[in-house]
């Protein structure tokens, strides 16, 4: 029940989102060279790219749909599903890779019982590898939502993920 | 008013905030306060020092002196025992200071260090403070541009110096501007390149965060010198801080009149805009980098036409690299004489490396060009690290070449490693030592291109693919009789047939690996021997 409850809250939610979507486009109604930016305003708001939004990201500046979500797939930084509320990226980099990281991830999709790409069932954790960071110095390091950590040993992984709600 | 009498120095970059500095500093400021030094002691924040891996590090000056790995409870004792009694707190102290000098190579004494280029001001002065910048001799050089060069004396100076792309193509910076000032068609654009995706790369970065008023200054030298108008920096979306910086320095720059029209009533009119990148490697190619400005997919262009031709929306275009820009403005305030008296002949000046892997102190180095890997390892980065021994380096990022112990001598430079078979690339050093698993490092770098590999082209999409199946299979113990030179010749295609530089370079990490390394790959396939 609760579940249910929970679920309609979500939606309610990107329900009100929208408009604010409007207003982002309206300042880039018509120019196409601003889809990536749009794409980055869009996916601020919602966490993710909805079709709709697709839609009307397409309608707004003039692309087709098919161009949107051609970009959208392109690039590492957007997504189609929903994410979790934590983004829990992983650096697999070539310097992160030769300290260890592969067992960090290994260890995270034990943890959290999902692959690479998936989002837990409580919508709490996205899990994600990513190409370098710029954080070789402390490797291997991961990101969690904006925060990065380093010199990260799969023991610890547990305490750090506990921080996020 | 007090005479501030000294100064604390806390780097803040994306390395330091992790480890905690804005709580070091408060607690500094505070403690600070509490023994009623407020007056007399500034705490300032700036770049990176060039350390990393070392926590938070901050340096205490008139003395210089370094402390690495500072915790928020520590604050009380340096506060108390040094700037209060004199005592440096031993404890805290760094072992190996960062080098904050360029080593001159073959020579000796007062003449070996030398200040540095690129990173002059980097973990030095206050990122954030255009004052700063200006104090320390920030925008001197766009003046002598406006009233001694022009334009024209701005490219021929450029030429001159021998400036050359540190991003890894290594193409003379002077001939670009110069084909662009040629190009028809108005108005023409400068974009900054600072989509680092390089595997063990981060200089960029840390010039960005350290100094982004450079960066500034060096993309508006280009455009006055080759009629540009309108400005882009290209960073990935990753690099928040520097994002921020730059924002802030394009906002004070404009607040100054350094920015806009008729700037410093030259008639120049300049103005410069940052934008996101989204995640994809393939962007670091010029023409992919465009075509996302453009806000479409990142595939790479047919060239020619070049992008000083046809570049952005069609117009003229130059594409630099950070560090490349970065150097402009002190080769205009000092000349091009002055700057051919670093590195060599063919590549002059400096180079900025990130040296990461196994050595004692990782971090940004600049170091002139012709700087043997040895040097870099042993004199900048603290030899390998727990006193084991040096194995082999990849060099140039993912795209390098791994370079084995006979290659310690030889001179770093664009020129002088193509000859070599090897490459300077974006600068990215990742030593191993003896522990390192050869065959394990190319899985890496080859899993990295399947990933990035942007499926534009049919050798680049599907021998990316290939590859990864063999190296999997050999990193496994299942590698057949023939598979090593099934991989070669693979790369080998994708080198002559690729459409970019992305499936181009991919046999250079291959057969330098086998060069160097021939025994223990070949050692992973049994029934190859």
């Amino acid at each position: 029940m609760s579940e249910e409850k929970q679920c309609q809250c979500a939606e309610i939610q990107e329900e009100e989102l929208y408009p604010r979507l409007e207003e982002v486009i309206n300042q880039h109604r018509g120019k196409g060279e601003d889809l990536i930016m749009v794409l980055h305003k869009a996916q601020n708001l919602f966490g993710y790219l909805p079709r709709r939004a697709q839609e009307m990201v397409a309608e707004g500046l003039n692309v087709s749909l098919n161009e949107v979500y051609g970009v959208i797939t392109f690039y590492n930084f957007f997504s189609t599903v929903p994410q979790g509320r934590n983004s829990v990226k992983i650096c697999l980099g070539t310097a992160c890779y030769v300290r260890g990281s592969q067992e960090v991830l290994d260890k995270a999709q034990k943890e959290l019982g999902i692959k690479v790409g998936g989002t837990t069932e409580d919508r709490r954790y996205s899990l994600d590898v990513v190409r370098c960071i710029g954080a070789c110095g402390l490797a291997p390091a991961m990101l969690v939502n904006e925060d990065v950590y380093g010199r990260v040993k799969s023991p610890h992984l547990v305490d750090i993920l506990k921080k996020y709600e | 008013m007090n005479l501030v009498r000294n100064h604390v120095l806390i780097s803040i970059d994306a390395g330091t905030i992790m480890a905690g500095a804005r709580a070091v500093e408060k607690a500094l400021v505070d403690e600070i306060g509490k023994q009623g030094l407020a007056g007399e002691i500034a705490v300032l924040e700036t770049g990176s020092i060039g350390a990393t891996g070392q926590g938070v590090v901050i340096v205490v000056y008139p003395e210089g002196l370094y402390y690495a790995n500072v915790a928020p409870e520590d604050a009380h004792e340096i506060v108390e025992e040094h700037l209060l009694k004199g005592r440096p707190v031993k404890r805290l102290m760094m072992t190996e200071m960062p080098k904050q000098q360029v080593i001159r190579k073959g020579k000796t004494g007062l003449l070996k260090e030398q200040p540095r280029i690129v990173l002059k001001n980097s973990g030095v002065i206050n990122p954030e403070n255009i004052d700063e910048y200006i104090a320390a001799g920030g925008y001197e050089a766009i003046e002598r541009a406006f009233t001694e060069l022009k334009p024209a004396g701005v490219i021929k100076e450029v030429k001159d110096s021998g400036l050359v792309g540190r991003g890894g193509a290594a193409f003379t910076t002077g001939m670009k501007w110069d084909f662009a000032s040629r190009a028809p068609g108005q108005p023409k654009y400068i974009i900054c390149n600072a989509d680092e995706g390089e595997p063990g790369t981060f200089k960029d970065r840390l010039i960005l965060e350290g100094d982004p008023h450079k960066l500034i200054e060096g993309m508006m030298l280009a455009a006055y010198a080759f009629g540009g108008s309108k400005g882009f920096i290209y960073i990935r979306g990753e690099y928040a801080l520097s994002i921020e910086r730059l924002e802030k320095a394009i906002q004070q720059a404009r607040d100054y009149g350094i920015l806009g029209d008729n700037i410093l009533e030259s008639g120049f009119s300049f103005d410069l805009a940052v934008m996101k990148g989204a995640g994809a490697y393939v962007c670091g190619e010029e023409t992919a980098l465009i075509e996302s400005l453009e806000g479409k997919r990142g595939h790479p262009r047919n060239k020619p036409p070049y992008p000083v031709t046809e570049g952005l929306w069609g117009k003229p275009t130059v594409v630099n690299n950070v560090e490349t820009l970065a150097n402009v403005p002190e080769i205009i305030r000092h000349g091009a004489a002055w700057y051919r008296g670093y590195g060599t002949e063919k590549c002059p000046g400096t180079k900025v490396y990130t040296i990461i892997g196994n050595v004692a102190t990782p971090g940004l180095i600049e170091a002139e060009m012709g700087t043997t890997l040895r040097d870099i390892i042993y004199e900048y980065a603290g030899g390998i690290k727990a006193g084991k021994q040096f194995k082999g380096a990849l060099v140039g990022g993912a795209a390098g070449a791994f370079l084995g112990p006979e290659m310690l001598d030889a001179q770093m430079d664009f020129v002088n490693l193509r000859e070599y078979a090897a490459v300077l690339g974006s600068g990215a050093i990742l030593v191993m030592d003896e522990h390192t698993d050869i065959v394990d490092m190319l899985q890496s770098v080859l899993h990295f291109f399947k990933h990035e590999s942007c499926g534009h082209c049919v050798p680049c999409r599907l021998g990316t693919k290939e590859l990864v199946e063999i190296i999997d299979q050999i990193a496994d113990g299942k590698g057949k009789a023939g598979d090593i030179e099934k991989m070669v010749k693979i790369s080998e295609v994708m080198r002559d047939t690729s459409f970019c530089p992305l499936g181009q370079s991919l046999n250079l990490p291959i057969s330098s690996a086998l060069k160097y390394f021939k025994d223990e790959v070949y050692g992973r396939v049994p029934a190859a021997v």
